[in-house]
C-alpha cells in the first residue's frame, strides 16, 4: 500500500535526517516504527504526509508511493483527500473549539455533512468519553481523552492510512492499554492500514503486525513482532531485559556496556 | 431625555458600522494572528469604489453595491495572493509591517485618482425622518443599523456552524494540525481577506452614504482599533459589542462632556475606556484565553 525507497529527506538544505530509509506498509496491517529520540521516526511520517514543507524539509532523493502512486513533494491537502492522515505528536487538539468541532475539522475533506452524524456516531462508539464532553472547549479535557479526540478527529475522515505519532505520550500506562486496544479494533473494523510510530517498543510490538527499527536515519532491523522481541540487542535497549530475559535491575549494574551488534 | 435618547441611538448606529470594520480586524487576527493595519484603507478604497461607479458611471446604486462586493473580493484575493504568500513563514511582525505599507500605497492610490476633497454620496435613502417617540432618526440610519446586525448575525452563524468557519478558526488555533487534515491553510487566509475587505467597503459605503467620504475615512481603522481590541481581538461576539459600547460612548462623552471642557473628549474617550478594560480584561471583553494545562 505504501512504500518509501531509499528517502533522504533535508531540512533547510543542510541537515540530512533521513539517509536511505526503505520501508513498506501492508494493506490492512499494523507496522510499528521504533526508534530512539532523533531517529527520524517523525520525520518519516511528515515526508509521508507532506508536511515537511511548513518545516522547510524536503524529500531529497528516493520515492514515496501510496497505492501505486507518487506523493512525494504533493503538498498536504492532496495527501490528505487521497487518504493518509496523520495523527500528529503530542495531540494537536484545537484548544479554543469544542470536541465536536475539533472532530468536524478533522472532517473536514470529506464532501457534504450528510454523512457527518454517522461519522460522529462513529467516532463516540469507539470513544464513548467523548460524549460527555461535546461541546466542551478541547483545551480542558484530560491528556488522554485529547489523545482520543485526535485519533477520532482521523477517524473523521475515514483514511485508508493512519500515520499515528507516539499516541502513548504523556499517557498512563492503563491509558496508554486502552487507547492501543481501540488502535488495534480500528484496524480490524475499519480496515484502516495504520503505521503506528513509537518509543514504547513493548506496547507497539504488541499491537504490531510487523516492526521496523530505525537509527540515525535508515532502518537497522526490520521483521515480525516476534522476531524483533527476540533479538538481543532489542531486549536490551528497547525493552529493558538482560539476557537471561528478565527485567533489568539496577542492584546489579553490569560492568560493561553490551554493544549494538547492527551495522548502522 | 430626548437628548440622551438622540445620542443613544447616534452612539448605536455608528457603532454597529464599527463593528462592521471591527469584523475585518477579527477575521485575519483569528485567522492568521496578523494585525491588519491597512483596515481602514480598505474601508476608504471600498467607499470610493462604490462612489466611482455611483456617480462618475451612473450605475444604479444596488448595482454599485454589488460591484463594490465584487472589486472587495478580488482586491482581498490579491491582496492574499501578491502580498502576503510570499510572506507565509515569516514573523508575524514583517507581516504586519507590510499591512503598514500596504495602507499607505492604498491611500496614495486614492489620492491620486480622486484627490482630498469631502466628495457627497448622492441621495440614496429618502432624507425624510423616521419618528422614533419623540426623536427623529434619519432613514439611512436605520439601514445601516439593519445591515450590520444581519451581516455580524451571519457571520456569528458561519464561524459556528459552517464547515469553513470551523476550519477558519482551525487553522487559528493550530496551523499546522489544520494542514495534517487537509485544511488548506493558504485558502482561508485568502478567505479572511475576501471577508475583511468586504465587511470593510459595506461599513464605508455605509459612513460615506451618512457623512459624505473623504480621505480622512482612512482613520476609520485607528479608531475601530480599540473597538477590536475592547471586545477581544479573535471574538466576534467581542466586536459587535466593542463596537457598539465605543460608538455609544464617543457620542454620549461628545454630547455631554465635550460642551463643558470646549470639545475632544469624543475622540479620547474611547481609549480611556480601553485603557481600563485592558487593567481589568487583559484578553479584551472576550477574547480568548490562553489555555494552560498544568
Amino acid at each position: 500500500m505504501l512504500a518509501l525507497n531509499n528517502v533522504e529527506v533535508m531540512y533547510d538544505d543542510v541537515i540530512l535526517v533521513l539517509k536511505g530509509l526503505s520501508l513498506q506498509v501492508p494493506e490492512g496491517k499494523i507496522v510499528a516504527l521504533l526508534g530512539s529520540n532523533g531517529a527520524g521516526k517523525t520525520t518519516t511520517l511528515k515526508a509521508i504526509s507532506g508536511l515537511l514543507k511548513t518545516e522547510e524539509g524536503e524529500v531529497t532523493d528516493g520515492s514515496i508511493e501510496f497505492l501505486g502512486k507518487r506523493i512525494d513533494g504533493r503538498d498536504a491537502a492532496t495527501i490528505v483527500r487521497m487518504g493518509i492522515f496523520q495523527v500528529m505528536e503530542g495531540r494537536r487538539v484545537f484548544e479554543h473549539l469544542t470536541v465536536e468541532e475539533n472532530l468536524r475539522a478533522g472532517g473536514y475533506t470529506s464532501k457534504g455533512d450528510g454523512n457527518l452524524k454517522n461519522k460522529l456516531e462513529l467516532v463516540y462508539n469507539y470513544f464513548p468519553r467523548l460524549i460527555e464532553r461535546r461541546n466542551q472547549k478541547a483545551g480542558y479535557l484530560s491528556g488522554g481523552e485529547q489523545q482520543m479526540l485526535a485519533i477520532g478527529r482521523a477517524l473523521m475522515a475515514k483514511p485508508k492510512l493512519m500515520l499515528l505519532d507516539e499516541p502513548s505520550l504523556g499517557l498512563s500506562p492503563m491509558l496508554v492499554q486502552e487507547i492501543f486496544g481501540i488502535v488495534r479494533k480500528i484496524n480490524q473494523e475499519e480496515r484502516a492500514t495504520i503505521l503506528l510510530v513509537e518509543q514504547n517498543a513493548r506496547i507497539a510490538l504488541g499491537i504490531a503486525d510487523y516492526g521496523y527499527l530505525m537509527e540515525n536515519g535508515r532502518v537497522v532491523l526490520e521483521g515480525t513482532p516476534e522476531k524483533l522481541q527476540d533479538n538481543e540487542d532489542v531486549k536490551e535497549f528497547y525493552l529493558g531485559l538482560t539476557d537471561v530475559g528478565k527485567r533489568k535491575s539496577y542492584r546489579d549494574v553490569k560492568h560493561y556496556k553490551r554493544r549494538k551488534r547492527w551495522l548502522s | 431625555m430626548d437628548f440622551f435618547l438622540l445620542l443613544l441611538v447616534n452612539g448605536l448606529v455608528v457603532g454597529s458600522i464599527y463593528a462592521l470594520v471591527a469584523l475585518g480586524f477579527v477575521l485575519i487576527y483569528k485567522s492568521s494572528d496578523v494585525l491588519n493595519l491597512a483596515q481602514g484603507e480598505l474601508v476608504m478604497l471600498g467607499a470610493y469604489i462604490c462612489f466611482a461607479f455611483v456617480v462618475q458611471y451612473n450605475i444604479p446604486f444596488f448595482a454599485a453595491f454589488v460591484l463594490t462586493l465584487v472589486f472587495s473580493t478580488i482586491l482581498g484575493l490579491s491582496v492574499e495572493r501578491v502580498v502576503l504568500r510570499p510572506l507565509i513563514g515569516q514573523p508575524i511582525i514583517s507581516v504586519i509591517m507590510v499591512t503598514i505599507g500596504l495602507s499607505s500605497v492604498l491611500r496614495a492610490l486614492v489620492q491620486a485618482f480622486w484627490g482630498t476633497d469631502t466628495r457627497p454620496f448622492p441621495t440614496i435613502v429618502s432624507e425624510a425622518p423616521v419618528m422614533l417617540g419623540s426623536i427623529p432618526i434619519s432613514q439611512v440610519y436605520i439601514y445601516s443599523l439593519a445591515v450590520s446586525l444581519v451581516l455580524l448575525a451571519i457571520f456569528t452563524a458561519f464561524f459556528r456552524y459552517s464547515k469553513t468557519g470551523i476550519a477558519m478558526r482551525a487553522v487559528a488555533d493550530d496551523q499546522q494540525a489544520a494542514l495534517s487534515m487537509g485544511i488548506s491553510v493558504r485558502r482561508i487566509f485568502a478567505m479572511a481577506w475576501i471577508i475583511a475587505a468586504v465587511v470593510s467597503a459595506i461599513g464605508g459605503i455605509m459612513v460615506g452614504l451618512i457623512n459624505g467620504i473623504n480621505i480622512s475615512l482612512s482613520y476609520m481603522g485607528l479608531k475601530v482599533l480599540p473597538v477590536a481590541i475592547l471586545g477581544g481581538l479573535d471574538s466576534i461576539p467581542g466586536a459587535v459589542i466593542g463596537g457598539l459600547a465605543i460608538g455609544v460612548l464617543e457620542n454620549l462623552s461628545g454630547g455631554y462632556i465635550d460642551p463643558i471642557v470646549g470639545g475632544g473628549v469624543k475622540e479620547v474617550a474611547p481609549f480611556v475606556f480601553l485603557v481600563f478594560i485592558l487593567m481589568i480584561k487583559p484578553y479584551g471583553l472576550f477574547g480568548k484565553e490562553i489555555i494552560e494545562r498544568v
